[in-house]
């Protein structure tokens, strides 16, 4: 009775279930979340990024020169291809208790990094190719007329012709090995994954939908820049498509 | 050795194999029952294309466990939460092949097809999409690989699968029951990558496989 006569205190009681309610099943603890960003979150965010960063840093050292000899000794080709792509075919999770229980690697960051190496390789070494291939021969043609030697030429002509195709394969790489990174933790690896298997092991959904959202962002973050990256690298292209 | 095989003789050993396999062939055939239908919905027109692959480009962002993990406050634990987490997960490789397959079919033979007086639903099911297939098909076997190995994570959101072991493996500290786990989904894996390369190469019609030889 005395609600209906005070609308406000009513609609102020249903709001307050409403929180409260919330707060029971307690989806997303502002509370929390707030005390604890700087001390659990930041770290496990840029842990995530460390290991990203240097799986793909040093997956480019290995298939920037695996992918030029591919370009130039075909017959190499094929093998590289079916080798990398069984590594990618081997689910991670699968991958990295292979590396822990049978390669004898003790858990950490270190086979982590190896098993997301080995998943970025295929696409890499394969857009490296790509790449090369791409370079019309009348370039190179050119580029010899002008009596460029072939290490000037690969280095002066081909690679930065070929670079927007291998930086859209750094791409595909990154945004896979976010994705990879996150499983990571279950092998204490750290990174996002850590939130989700803690808020899963201690049932306290702040943590696990912390770590999904931000794992989910940076992938998209990390998807979006590369394709402002490739277009920059390729201004030849934006001109063409001007012209015409 | 004899504990590792003995994995694969518990009782439970084939109802989570079942229960994987399960999972991951209803993930895909429900991937491909949405996302081929839109792919030939967006094809007629060039920003709805453009729209549906940055779509699935975006989709494809998505670390696998996360959206597992995001499912939980919606399905709650178990086989539901899995089943929609994992088709969700199947729709963007077949998404962004079905459009890409679709629309590089070449023009003039378009035009061909329309002068042969052909309907535009004729043209579709008689001439684009056996043109496509082969894309669409390793659309397919992208997401088909995929989703074997995230199920494999289902086990965190306790819908069972092959991912049990390899947990199990853990906590137990037990080489047999870790690796056991891991080689049976590797070898899921590996399976499904050839059988999905055999169907793709089935699907590829008698004429463009001519052709592609020609062209060597």
């Amino acid at each position: 009775m005395d609600s209906a006569d005070d609308p406000p205190t009513a609609t102020l009681a249903l709001l307050q279930d409403l929180f409260e309610s919330q707060e029971d099943k307690g989806y997303i603890d502002w509370g929390w979340l707030a005390d604890n960003f700087v001390e659990d979150v930041i770290p496990a965010f840029l842990q995530h990024i460390f290991l990203c960063v240097v799986s793909l840093g040093i997956a480019l050292v290995i298939s920037v020169p695996l992918g030029i000899l591919c370009a130039r000794y075909r017959s190499i080709y094929t093998p590289v291809t079916i080798l990398t792509g069984f590594f990618y075919t081997i689910p991670s999770f699968a991958m990295f208790t292979l590396l822990i229980f049978v390669v004898g690697l003790s858990v950490g960051p270190t086979p982590a990094i190896i098993a997301l190496v080995l998943y970025s390789l295929l696409v890499m070494i394969r857009n490296v190719v790509t790449g090369l291939d791409s370079v019309p021969p009348e370039t190179k043609d050119a580029a010899r007329g002008m009596g460029l030697t072939d290490r000037q030429i690969l280095f002066g002509v081909e690679l930065p012709l070929a670079l927007p195709v291998i930086v859209a394969g750094m791409r595909i790489a990154m945004v896979t090995v976010i994705g990879i990174a996150v499983i990571g933790a279950y092998i204490d690896a750290g990174g996002l994954g850590d939130l989700i298997f803690d808020g899963i092991d201690r049932d306290f959904p702040t943590l696990y939908i912390t770590g999904a959202v931000l794992a989910t962002l940076l992938a998209i973050v990390a998807d979006l820049t590369f394709v402002r990256i490739e277009r920059l690298l390729s201004p030849w292209s934006r001109r063409a498509r001007g012209a015409t | 050795m004899q504990e590792f095989l003995q994995v694969f003789q518990r009782s439970d050993f084939i109802s989570n194999f079942i229960v994987h396999i399960e999972i991951s062939a209803l993930a895909v055939l429900f991937g491909v029952l949405v996302a081929i239908p839109i792919a030939i919905l967006v094809n007629r027109s060039d920003s709805a294309s453009t729209l549906a692959i940055n779509i699935g480009n975006l989709g494809r962002a998505i670390p696998s466990l996360a959206l597992l993990v995001l499912m939980f406050p919606i399905f709650g634990l178990g086989f539901d939460n899995a089943l929609f987490a994992v088709t969700l997960l199947a729709i963007p490789p077949i998404l962004i092949n079905g459009v890409v397959g679709l629309r590089q079919v070449n023009p003039q033979t378009l035009d061909a097809a329309k002068g042969m007086g052909l309907s535009g639903r004729q043209i579709l099911s008689g001439v684009q999409v056996p043109i496509a297939a082969p894309i669409i098909f390793a659309g397919i076997r992208t997401s088909a690989v995929q989703v074997v190995a995230s199920v494999t994570l289902a086990t965190f959101v306790g819908a069972g699968g092959l991912g049990d072991y390899i947990v199990e493996g853990f906590q137990r500290n037990s080489t047999a029951i870790a690796v056991a786990g891991a080689l049976a989904v590797a070898v899921l894996a590996i399976i499904t990558e050839v059988i999905f390369a055999g169907l793709e190469r089935g699907f590829t019609p008698k004429g463009l496989r001519i052709a592609a030889k020609r062209g060597k």
